[in-house]
């Protein structure tokens, strides 16, 4: 009776009602650009896929911890499969080495199970906060390039399951052209379950380090062939000075201490971010006396310590949400890889475009990467060297200014990574990566990214702002 | 026994120096439910230890990953079974192979529960009475086979997974709060008769914790490793009550002390 009257009512009610809100988005990467709703779905058990996406037509994507910084993560009004709760061990055997765990388990919690036991990744990207599966999908890289190669180089091998409900063990000898296509596949080649992921001993936690500051790139290469035994090596970049102190830096070095020491897990981050910064908080000044502070800080021109890990290689995972400082309108990346060939001179003319735009960046990343070659078909490294730098995001300034650096990389025989990338034109993709339509074949027809319908796209629409 | 039991790990101390061998006394803890969220952290931390467990679940693959996952990190013995705890027939059987696996119990430890669908629950009372039967009917089978175990032997912690639901009713989860103040009212009544033979009860009251069984709500939920570690020592401390987090003792005493007149028109 109540429930014939309340019928219309209802119907009346949503029909006139406007457009609900959607509210910011549910997951965001890391830049915070560009901002897309999309449902996300979390995958807690390996036999969670395809089933999870029974009935539905929208396309989907596989994501972890959004740690790429522009949309290589993301999927516009699609469905975001989130792995983390996948991420169960399976076996560790302490005689190889060789881990083997499901493929949403973080670097972090790797660490935490790795480093009491005495072991370390074999690669690590600059923050520990990324999961096994993405580690692979974007074949991420370390400060140990030169000597280790990049994170796929120590994946044995892999389940990938498909939207299909197929299921492929990937190695270099089983099914190698899906091995080759997953490792930097972007997680569209299907869903890695698990994976096994080779650890290199350490008897401590301490990194051996030294700082030693440069001026200008002719010094970061003299260092670097200088010192070209160490394992682990990275320059700070100051790009904003110009001048005298144009291109100055503080090239880092490390190896694990091979001292014994304590092998305890780390703590908990406690420090957060704990609001947007104003737009405002970013400008030259600000980000010069940071720049300035940050060459002296070690106070003399070279220095020698042992420094625990977490800092030498997660300095900005100490402070959760760190992004936060860019404000709402979130930052992006530009990070290319030159080869020797022009790496130098592209370097110098890149860093010079970069300083005289006058858009205040805080310490870039400066480094080598050597020629171990990658197993990946998609995967960025490439001998030369590699920049990496944040921007915020300014409108109208920005974005031409990455179509600029990003044409100057094309001219130098360089390519940018899609990881870090939010402004990629389809043109600059396919040159930097001249097997993405080999690549495309491998694609799972259910799953896609706004990265990859944005460089894939023939009509070459420019992102906006 | 041995036939029956899954063979233990062969962790040698030098190569996992977290993982002492089985001859070592190491907590035998007997975990029903073991792949729900909460009962999964939980383990993670006892498994650290090298804690011997033996785990319960209905689905296979799921028991499979959590068991795997347990003895990679250190558990000393990992033992499991797959048995839908709803068979109320089984748990006499169920339970002594698992006690038999692990050669002993310290703690029992009792994770299994539904949310079921409260709309539903209320014009279906099948559904209803299937709430009422996994979260209160199959726990008073199986506390009242492990609180005789245990006084036998004048000893164990029986720590059960009630909720902070049970404390009042709600219009939006009152099947699943009835079902959990009916335990949380055993347990109490239990205690009572068992402290005196050198048995713990634990009841413990998770507010809303982030994990599978959650993951449709949309509201604030505490972090499912900070509940398990709260959990973990609340039974080495031998605790009576746990509301987890902290925060939520306050908050219910708030909620039980509201007058009907006001709170029957509240929506909560």
């Amino acid at each position: 009776m109540s429930l014939s009257t309340a019928e219309p009512e209802v119907l009346t009610t949503t029909a006139a009602a406007p457009d609900p809100d959607p509210g910011p988005p549910q997951f965001e990467s890391w830049g915070r650009y560009p901002k897309y709703n999309a449902k996300v779905i979390p995958l807690n058990w390996q036999g969670d896929f395809p089933a999870a996406l029974a009935g539905s037509h929208d396309s989907a994507l596989p994501v972890g911890l959004g740690r790429s910084y522009g949309d290589v993560c993301l999927l516009k009004d699609g469905t975001l499969l989130q792995t983390t709760g996948m991420n169960r061990l399976i076996d560790f055997d302490p005689e190889t080495g060789i881990l083997t765990a499901e493929a949403g388990i973080s670097l972090a919690q790797i660490l935490d199970f790795a480093v009491p036991r005495g072991f370390f990744l074999p690669v690590t990207p600059g923050t520990k906060y990324v999961t096994l599966g993405g580690a692979i999908a974007n074949d991420i890289h370390g400060k140990n390039h030169e000597v280790a190669g990049s994170f796929g180089c120590h994946v044995p091998c892999f389940e990938l399951v498909r939207s299909d409900g197929t299921r492929r063990l990937c190695s270099r000898t089983e099914n190698p052209d899906w091995y080759a296509a997953t490792i930097g596949g972007m997680g569209l080649t299907g869903l890695i379950t698990w994976a096994q992921l080779r650890l290199r001993p350490i008897v401590s936690r301490g990194i051996d380090y030294e700082g030693i500051q440069f001026h200008g790139i002719d010094e970061f290469l003299d260092l670097k062939h200088q010192y070209s035994q160490a394992e682990y090596s990275v320059s700070w970049l100051d790009c904003v000075s110009t001048g005298k102190n144009f291109a100055r830096g503080i090239f880092m070095l490390g190896d694990h201490a091979k001292v014994p020491g304590e092998l305890k897990p780390s703590p908990e981050p406690r420090l957060v971010f704990p609001f947007d910064a104003p737009a405002f908080a970013l400008n030259r000044i600000s980000v010069s006396l940071f720049n300035t502070v940050f060459f002296h800080k070690q106070g003399k021109a070279h220095v020698k310590a042992v420094h625990d890990y977490e800092p030498f290689f997660y300095p900005l995972d100490a402070v959760l949400h760190w992004n936060r400082m860019y404000g709402k309108r979130g930052l992006v990346q530009f990070q290319y890889a030159i080869p020797w060939e022009h790496a130098k001179e592209g370097t110098i003319a890149i860093l010079q475009t970069i300083a005289n735009s006058g858009l205040a960046s805080f310490l870039a990343v400066l480094k080598a990467f050597g020629d171990i070659p990658s197993l990946g078909m998609m995967s960025f490294p490439l001998a030369g060297i590699m920049f990496a730098l944040d921007f915020p995001i300014k409108p109208g300034i920005t974005f031409p200014l990455l179509q600029r650096l990003g044409d100057m990389t094309l001219d130098y025989g360089g390519r940018l990574y899609p990881a870090k990338d939010a402004a990629m034109t389809p043109a600059q993709f396919q040159t930097f990566y001249p097997e993405w339509q080999r690549f495309a074949r491998f694609r799972d027809p259910m799953l896609t990214s706004s990265f990859w319908e944005r460089v894939t796209d023939s009509t070459g629409a420019k992102p906006t702002l | 026994m041995s036939t029956l039991a899954t063979p233990p790990l062969d962790a040698s101390p030098a190569s996992n120096p977290t993982a002492p061998d089985r001859s070592k006394l190491t907590k035998k803890i007997l975990v029903l439910g073991a792949t729900s969220g909460i009962a999964e952290a939980t383990c993670r931390i006892w498994a650290a230890q090298g804690a011997q467990l033996f785990l319960i679940a209905r689905n296979a693959d799921k028991l499979a990953a959590v068991a795997a996952d347990l003895k990679t990190r250190g558990a000393a013995y990992v033992g499991t079974a797959v048995a839908d705890l709803d068979d109320t027939d089984k748990h006499a059987e169920l339970l002594s192979h698992a006690i038999n696996s692990l050669t002993g119990m310290d703690i029992a430890y009792l994770a299994h529960g539904i949310l079921g669908d409260q709309p539903r629950a209320e014009q279906d009372f099948e559904h209803a009475a299937q709430i009422l039967h996994t979260n209160f009917v199959a726990p008073v089978s199986l506390l009242t086979w492990l609180a005789n175990f245990c006084v036998q032997r004048h000893a164990g912690v029986l720590a059960v997974l009630s909720s902070v639901a049970g404390e009042r009713g709600r219009k939006s989860n009152y099947l699943y709060g009835s079902s959990k103040a009916g335990l949380t009212a055993f347990l109490a009544g239990l205690r009572n008769r068992v402290d005196r033979e050198g048995v713990t009860v634990l009841t413990i009251k998770p507010g809303p914790v982030n994990t599978a069984m959650t993951a449709h709500m949309k509201i604030r939920k505490a972090d499912v490793n900070k509940v398990a570690a709260t959990i973990v020592k609340a039974i080495d401390a031998k605790k009576d009550n746990l509301y987890v987090p902290g925060i939520f003792q306050p908050i219910m005493f708030v909620i039980r002390n509201i007058p009907d007149r006001i709170f029957k028109k509240l929506n909560l």
